[in-house]
C-alpha cells in the first residue's frame, strides 16, 4: 500500500457503497482483492471513479461505454478484471 | 454525556426520490430543512429504477386516471387503500408534468409530448386492452429524477448532511416525534437533530433476503428506528420477487431470455416447468415460475453444492442468437455468475425486489397508528414516504412503474402536510426529552464493549439464509412456523455482534453492525406477519391456504416490535370521489 492518508482510505471504502447492486458487487470484490495493491496514482484515479454517476460508472465497468480519460481507463481495466 | 444539538424546522432522513421531493416542498415554503443521507443523494437506490413512471397522460392512446386506479387496485389484490390509490393516480399526470417543468429529460413523441411505453398490468377500461402509460428517460428514469430533484433542492437551499446515518427516532412523553439522532461518519460523533417535523424516506430493506436486487445501502433503517420507537410496521409479509436473479448475486436476468427460448432445469437436468405449466412452460407468469423453482429446491432437486438454485440453460440457442438477441446477458452471467452461457447454464433463484409494507401512513404522508378506538391516529411530527412507507397504494403487490410515482406523489404530499403542521401547529420546538439520544449512545457503547460476540457478516448471512428459506415465494405453515422460531434465534445473536475496528472515523464495520440491528427488525416482522396470514393474496402465496379470503383477511397487518405481537386494521374501501372498486378474482 502507499502513504495515502489512512482516513481517506476509509472514506473511499465507504464511498464504494453505491446505488446500484451491480456496482456494489464489483466494488466489494475489488476492495477485498486488488484495492490494497493500488499505487497512489491509481488510488487518485479510483477516487475519480467514485465521483461518477452510478449508471456511467457501471457502463464503463461493463464495457458498454468507452472511457476516454486514460487515467480512468486504466483503473476501470483493473475493476473489470477484479 | 451531552449530545450536541442541531436544530431545524424539518428533518428528512433519506436522500432518494421521496426524500428529495418532500425536502423541496419544505425548503420552497421557507422552512429550514435538513436532509440526512448515508450516501450522496444521487447515488441513492432510486437510481436503479429503469422502467419508468406511470401517469394517465394519454399521450399515445386514450387513458384515464380511473383506469390507472383500477389497475393499481387489482394489482394490489384488493389490499391497497382506495383513497390513497385514487389520490396517487389522480395526481400522477400533474406530478409527471411538474418533473418535466423541473427539467427532467423525458423521452418524447414527434409532437413534443412525453412518450409513453407499454408496461405489464397497464390497461384501458379495466383490463380491456393494454395501454401505454409509462413515461421514461431512456433506461435511466430514476437517475434523471434524482438529478432533477437534487438540483432543485440545491437551488431551494435545502441543507444536506451527506454521509450521516440516522440512528434513532426521538419521541417525547406525549409520543410526539421531536427529532432524530444521527451519526456523522466522518467524525464518529452522534448528534441530536431537533425538529418540528421528521420525515422518513429511507427506502426498502431487501437486504433481509439472501437473494435481493437491492443495493447494499437498503437496510431498512427507517423501519428499524420506527420499531425501536414503538411504531408498528404494516403489511410486512408482502415482498415482490423476480424469478430469475443470478444465484448468490441478485443481478436480474431479464424475462426476455426465456422469451427467446431459455429453459429452466433442476439438478436432474429435467425441464421442470413442463410439469407445473404444461402449456406455457417456462413462460408462465412471473410468480408462478418463481414458486415452481422454489418448490424444486425445497424438494431436494436444487443445483450446486448447497442445492439451493436451479439452472437457466441458453447454450442450445447457439452463440449467434445469444449475442444478437440477448445483449448484455452474456456479460452479466460471466461477471456475476462466473459462467459463460454459450457453454454453461446460469444458476438462478427467485430474487427479492420490492417491499410493499412499511411504516403506516395515510395519503397525506402522516404516520398513523392505533390509539384507543381509532386505528389510525396521527403521530404528531412524524411522516414517511416512498418504499419505507405503507400508504398503502401497493397493497399485496406493486404494479410496475408505480414506485417512482409513489416517491414523487407522496413525497410532495408529505412535504405539504409537514409545512401545514409546522406553520399552523408548531410555532416553536417542543423540548427534547432529557434522555434524547441515549438509546443511540447505548447501542454504540454496547458494540464497542462487546466481547465474545459474533461477526456481523456471519449473523447477517444467517438472517438472510433464514428469510430466504422460510419467507421467499413458496410459503406453507410448517416452513413459516420454523422461520418464526429461527429468525428470533438469529435476533438474539444480533444483540451480541462484535466489531474489531473501534475507531471513530469512517468506521464502516460499526455502520454495518448498526444497519444489521435495523434489518433484523424487518426480518422478524416479515416472518411473524407472514406466518399469521392464512390466505394467499398478491405476493403472499400460501400453499396451505391457496385462495384469497376477503371475509377474514381483507385487512392490514400491524406488527409491534416490543412484544412481537400483531394487530390488524381495516383496508380503506372508500375512495375520495369515485365508487368503490369491489373485489374480483385476479386473472390475467
Amino acid at each position: 500500500m502507499t502513504d495515502f492518508d489512512p482516513i481517506e482510505l476509509k472514506r473511499i471504502r465507504w464511498r464504494s457503497r453505491r446505488g446500484l447492486l451491480e456496482l456494489d458487487l464489483v466494488l466489494e470484490r475489488f476492495l477485498a482483492n486488488g484495492f490494497e495493491q493500488l499505487t497512489t496514482a491509481e488510488l487518485f484515479a479510483y477516487q475519480k471513479c467514485l465521483d461518477l454517476d452510478d449508471n456511467d460508472f457501471l457502463d464503463y465497468v461493463n464495457g458498454k461505454a468507452e472511457v476516454d480519460d486514460p487515467e480512468l481507463a486504466h483503473i476501470i481495466g483493473i475493476l473489470r478484471a477484479a | 454525556m451531552t449530545i450536541p444539538v442541531r436544530r431545524f424546522d424539518a428533518v428528512i432522513v433519506g436522500g432518494g426520490g421521496a426524500g428529495l421531493r418532500a425536502a423541496l416542498q419544505l425548503s420552497e415554503s421557507g422552512l429550514k430543512t435538513a436532509v440526512l443521507s448515508k450516501v450522496f443523494p444521487t447515488r441513492s437506490h432510486t437510481v436503479a429504477a429503469q422502467g419508468g413512471i406511470s401517469a394517465s397522460l394519454g399521450n399515445v392512446q386514450e387513458d384515464r386516471w380511473e383506469w390507472h386506479m383500477f389497475d393499481t387496485v387489482k394489482g394490489s389484490d384488493w389490499l391497497g387503500d382506495q383513497d390513497a390509490i385514487e389520490f396517487m393516480c389522480r395526481k400522477a399526470p400533474e406530478a409527471v408534468i411538474e418533473l418535466e417543468h423541473f427539467g427532467m429529460p423525458f423521452d418524447r413523441l414527434e409532437n413534443g409530448k412525453i412518450y409513453q411505453r407499454p408496461f405489464g398490468g397497464h390497461t384501458q377500461n379495466e383490463g380491456e386492452a393494454p395501454v401505454q402509460r409509462a413515461c421514461a428517460a431512456a433506461d435511466r428514469t430514476g437517475h434523471a429524477m434524482l438529478h432533477t430533484l437534487y438540483q432543485r433542492n440545491v437551488r431551494a437551499n435545502t441543507q444536506f448532511f451527506i454521509e450521516w446515518m440516522a440512528l434513532d427516532l426521538i419521541r417525547d412523553e406525549d409520543g410526539d416525534v421531536v427529532g432524530v439522532t444521527a451519526l456523522e461518519m466522518e467524525t464518529g460523533e452522534v448528534y441530536n437533530f431537533h425538529a418540528k417535523g421528521v420525515l422518513f424516506a429511507t427506502g426498502g430493506a431487501g437486504r433481509i433476503y439472501a437473494a435481493s436486487t437491492n443495493a447494499f445501502i437498503n437496510t431498512g433503517d427507517g423501519l428499524g428506528m420506527s420499531v425501536r420507537a414503538g411504531i408498528p410496521l404494516e403489511d410486512m409479509e408482502f415482498w415482490q420477487f423476480h424469478p430469475t436473479g443470478v444465484a448468490g448475486a441478485g443481478v436480474l436476468i431479464t424475462e426476455g431470455v426465456r422469451g427467446e427460448g431459455g429453459i429452466l432445469l433442476n439438478a436432474n437436468g429435467e425441464r421442470f416447468m413442463e410439469r407445473y405449466a404444461p402449456n406455457l412452460k417456462d413462460l408462465a407468469p412471473r410468480d408462478f415460475v418463481a414458486r415452481s423453482m422454489e418448490q424444486e429446491v425445497l424438494e431436494g432437486r436444487g443445483c450446486g453444492p448447497n442445492k439451493d438454485h436451479v439452472l437457466l440453460k441458453l447454450d442450445h440457442l447457439g452463440p449467434d442468437i445469444i449475442k444478437q438477441r440477448l445483449p448484455g446477458i452474456r456479460e452479466i452471467a460471466i461477471k456475476f455468475a462466473g459462467v459463460d452461457p454459450i457453454k454453461e447454464p446460469i444458476p438462478v433463484i427467485p430474487t427479492c425486489h420490492y417491499m410493499m409494507g412499511g411504516i403506516p401512513t395515510n395519503y397525506r404522508g402522516e404516520v398513523v397508528i392505533p390509539k384507543g378506538d381509532n386505528p389510525e391516529a396521527r403521530v404528531n411530527g412524524f411522516y414517511a414516504a416512498g418504499e419505507c412507507a405503507c400508504a398503502s397504494v401497493h397493497g399485496a403487490n406493486r404494479l410496475g412503474t408505480n414506485s417512482l410515482l409513489d416517491l414523487v406523489v407522496f413525497g410532495k404530499s408529505a412535504g405539504d402536510s409537514m409545512v401545514e403542521f409546522i406553520k399552523s401547529e408548531m410555532p416553536t420546538w417542543k423540548p427534547l426529552p432529557a434522555n434524547a439520544g441515549q438509546i443511540s449512545l447505548d447501542r454504540i457503547a454496547r458494540l464497542d464493549n462487546q466481547t465474545g460476540g459474533e461477526e456481523v457478516a456471519d449473523v447477517r448471512a444467517a438472517m438472510q439464509r433464514t428469510v430466504q428459506a422460510r419467507a421467499a415465494v413458496f410459503r406453507n405453515s410448517e416452513n413459516l412456523a420454523l422461520g418464526v422460531k429461527e429468525i428470533q434465534e438469529v435476533a438474539e445473536r444480533v444483540k451480541r455482534t462484535q466489531i474489531k475496528d473501534k475507531s471513530k472515523v469512517f468506521n464502516t464495520a460499526r455502520v454495518e453492525a448498526l444497519e444489521l440491528e435495523n434489518l433484523i427488525e424487518v426480518a422478524v416482522a416479515t416472518l411473524i406477519s407472514a406466518e399469521a396470514r392464512k390466505e394467499s393474496r398478491g405476493a403472499h402465496a400460501h400453499a396451505d391456504y391457496q385462495e384469497r379470503d376477503d371475509e377474514v383477511w381483507m385487512k392490514h397487518t400491524l406488527y409491534y416490535g416490543e412484544d412481537r405481537r400483531l394487530t390488524y386494521k381495516p383496508v380503506h374501501t372508500k375512495p375520495l370521489s369515485v365508487e368503490y372498486i369491489a373485489p374480483k378474482v385476479r386473472t390475467f
